[in-house]
């Protein structure tokens, strides 16, 4: 930090050489850069595991793949997707932009930051390797629920010290994000001044303080069932396996609000920009996330209506979940209010986040029919439930990262998009990721069970059109990559106000944001906030 | 007060990492609280009485035994599928008072060729009943070992409080094998220095 300091008068000075600049980097700017890279190649990673399973489940009858493999991909799929996409790219997110938008210099812990990236490339290190062992990857489900996880191979004392890695990274980059937001903003930068992005990811950051270290305790008592002798699951030695549901479901609820609440973040920037109109309700929607967030604490069971709950804990469980539509609602309602009457363009990070509030919605409403306890008793563990999840965390968690690099990206690199290509990507994505969605809510309404490599006929044709749009979802990547490409190479030059009806911190910065900024504190001015005036 | 900002920044920091960490701890213990906690939730807030022991026999005593009421307890007796046994109970249904003191029979019997510890876990439902089910002698109290190809008669001794809520006329006490790897192991392990 000291020899950054003394650099700070040298007007974008980056380390030279590739280790320094990003091996040893405490550059905020270059760490989120890292850990969207990051994201990206696990994205891509994810994306072959899902075509596998796709490929295999194009046609009833076994194909391509034998079955104990099939189950592999199932469970790297869903734990690569979610600890080494989604959530390091909310993190790389909140690296780049946190700081920006409420002007400080850099994150408050910077060598800090730098640690909890550079922990991710061991966890999947580990994690993947398995797929190379002898008695393969973890099999079980990324739940890991015992006892069919213990009776796979060693395989899962490398998933469970992946994870314990993963759960350090996480809590060191919410401990950062945290520090950075309570004590580096600039003056007159109120709480209630913040972004949405800042709000939703400093709510984000306290859940996963919160509930990381519960699916350490989890997992590490998985480890000892297996290893060390003890029964804490283990029906036979007087455990029980249902404790681990419950154990597993207080940290995973919480985990799925941690991968759409800075998705809500994201759309609340984009929205107002495109309509040119101030957030509508931005206090509604800090303390919708707030809201939210709470409640993520107590619904833990609907994942898990079927064990033999009482009757009592059913009811609990079912209205609180049904709770959560409320805030969610008044998050939809303001989207929609926010463009309502505006002067609406429609350049692709809008697009993104339209369809971001529509497909999520969607995801939103299927949610509540699986909080119905008995309709749930039908859903639980088909393709309605896969139907659900993806609708959430691809069109949702997903769709909004998509939105916020094409929104961010001329601020991060100076250069602008191809808007046909990215408006093509756009339509691809949207048309193939609804074939690829939307038919298994009918498999999972008819009864199609999640998690098996074959099927019966009568599934047949809804599968081959999934999988369809499945082999179309796979080519995205590489046209994002393609378009990012080319616009880093041959990009038309960006303004710092990038976009015209843009507003906050992070557009008074020139483009590309130099490697260092505000080390002077930023004058705030209200009216130039995202969410308008809100010092009334 | 007018201390530099990046310096109160930096101390502010170290208080958070501070309570970050002190509340990280408190979340990996609390994964394990939930052990104890599961259980007091079950017995004590939701009336699921999960099997540790025999029901105390100063309890049991103290009932009295309503002959005008009868209660229909059925049996079910499950094997694991990872524990080649034959288990089953001898009677299917019976009917008995509340009160009264029954004696169950189940048989059991080891259908592979090497000694095998099992472990039955007991369940009772409706769920809403297991409080006023005390089992007063039962083969889940312990570990059962058999010898390939032997069998036994395995009783339960039980007694149905007469508290039991009149809306209930059926209870299901179901059994499950499971191996006790756990158990055989130590059982090795403590024979092969005698040995």
């Amino acid at each position: 930090m000291a020899t950054h300091a003394a650099t700070h008068d040298h007007h974008d000075e980056k380390p030279e050489g590739f280790l320094d600049r990003w091996l040893f980097t405490t550059n905020h700017k270059d760490i989120g850069t890292l850990y969207l890279v990051f994201a990206f190649i696990m994205v891509c990673i994810g994306g072959a595991m899902s075509g596998v399973i796709r490929a295999e489940l194009m046609k009833p009858g076994m194909q391509l793949v034998q079955p104990y493999f099939f189950n592999e991909m199932t469970t790297m799929h869903a734990l690569v997707m979610i600890f080494g996409a989604i959530m390091p790219a909310f993190v790389g997110l909140a690296n780049w932009m946190v700081p920006l938008m409420i002007g400080a210099p850099d994150m408050a812990l910077p060598r800090m930051n730098n640690w909890s990236f550079w922990i991710l490339p061991f966890a999947f290190a580990l994690l993947l390797s398995t797929l190379f062992m002898a008695g393969g990857a973890p099999a079980g489900g990324w739940t890991m629920y015992p006892p069919l996880v213990l009776q796979g191979g060693n395989a899962i004392a490398f998933m469970i010290f992946a994870i314990h890695l993963m759960g350090i990274s996480s809590i060191m980059g919410a401990i950062n994000i945290i520090a950075t937001i309570l004590n580096m903003r600039a003056p007159g930068m109120d709480l209630l001044k913040m972004p949405l992005f800042v709000w939703t990811w400093l709510i984000t950051a306290f859940l996963l303080i919160a509930v990381m270290p519960v699916l350490a305790g989890a997992v590490t008592m998985l480890l000892t069932d297996k290893y060390f002798g003890t029964s804490f699951f283990n029906a036979a030695g007087g455990g029980d396996p249902v404790m681990y549901q419950h154990i597993f479901w207080f940290f995973g609820h919480p985990e799925v609000y941690i991968m759409i609440l800075p998705a809500f973040g994201i759309v609340s920037e984009i929205i107002p920009t495109f309509a040119r109109k101030p957030l509508f309700g931005y206090r509604a929607m800090v303390y919708a996330t707030a809201c939210i967030a709470f409640l993520s604490f107590i619904v833990w069971a609907h994942h898990m209506f079927t064990v033999g709950m009482p009757l009592g804990g059913e009811l609990f469980f079912m209205y609180a979940t049904m709770l959560i539509a409320i805030p969610t609602g008044v998050k939809v309602f303001n989207w929609v209010t926010t463009m309502w009457r505006g002067s609406l363009t429609f350049e692709t990070p809008m697009r993104w986040a339209i369809a971001f509030v529509i497909l999520f919605t969607i995801g939103g409403f299927s949610g509540v029919m699986l909080a119905i306890v008995p309709a749930d008793f039908q859903y639980q563990d088909t393709y309605f439930v896969v139907a659900h999840f993806h609708y959430v965390l691809v069109t949702g968690a997903l769709f909004s990262i998509i939105a916020a690099i094409y929104y961010w990206w001329p601020k991060w690199t100076g250069r602008m998009y191809n808007e046909k290509w990215a408006k093509f990507h756009f339509w691809w994505s949207m048309v193939f990721v609804n074939v690829l969605f939307f038919p298994q809510h009918f498999l999972g309404l008819a009864g199609m069970p999640r998690r098996i490599p074959d099927y019966n006929v009568a599934f047949a044709d809804f599968n081959f059109i999934s999988s369809i749009g499945a082999f179309g979802m796979l080519l995205t990547p590489i046209m994002f990559f393609f378009i990012l490409w080319h616009s880093k190479k041959y990009g038309a030059k960006a303004d710092a106000r990038s976009w015209e009806g843009a507003k906050g911190l992070e557009w008074t910065v020139p483009s590309p944001a130099p490697h260092h900024t505000f080390s002077t504190p930023p004058v705030i001015d209200d009216s130039a906030l995202a969410h308008g005036d809100v010092t009334h | 007060m007018s201390a530099d900002p990046r310096e109160r920044a930096r101390r502010g920091s170290a208080r958070i990492i501070r309570v970050a960490l002190a509340v990280g701890a408190v979340m990996f213990l609390f994964g394990f609280a939930c052990v104890p906690i599961y259980r007091i939730v079950c017995t004590h807030v939701l009336g699921i009485k999960l099997d540790e022991g025999p029901a105390s026999a100063g309890k049991v005593d103290a009932f009295q035994v309503d002959a005008s009421r009868e209660v229909t307890v059925e049996f079910v007796g499950n094997v694991n599928s990872a524990l080649p046994w034959q288990f089953a109970p001898e009677k299917v249904r019976i009917s008995v008072h509340p009160g009264q003191m029954t004696l169950a029979w189940f048989d059991a019997q080891n259908v592979s060729d090497r000694a095998i510890t099992g472990h039955a876990v007991p369940s009772v439902a409706p769920n809403t009943a297991s409080l006023y089910f005390n089992k007063v002698e039962c083969f889940c109290f312990t570990d059962q070992t058999l010898q390939a190809g032997e069998s036994r008669r395995m009783p339960v001794r039980f007694v149905v409080d007469p508290r039991l809520p009149a809306n209930i006329k059926t209870l299901t006490l179901s059994y499950t094998f499971y191996e006790n790897e756990l158990a055989e192991r130590r059982a090795a392990q403590s024979a092969a220095p005698a040995g």
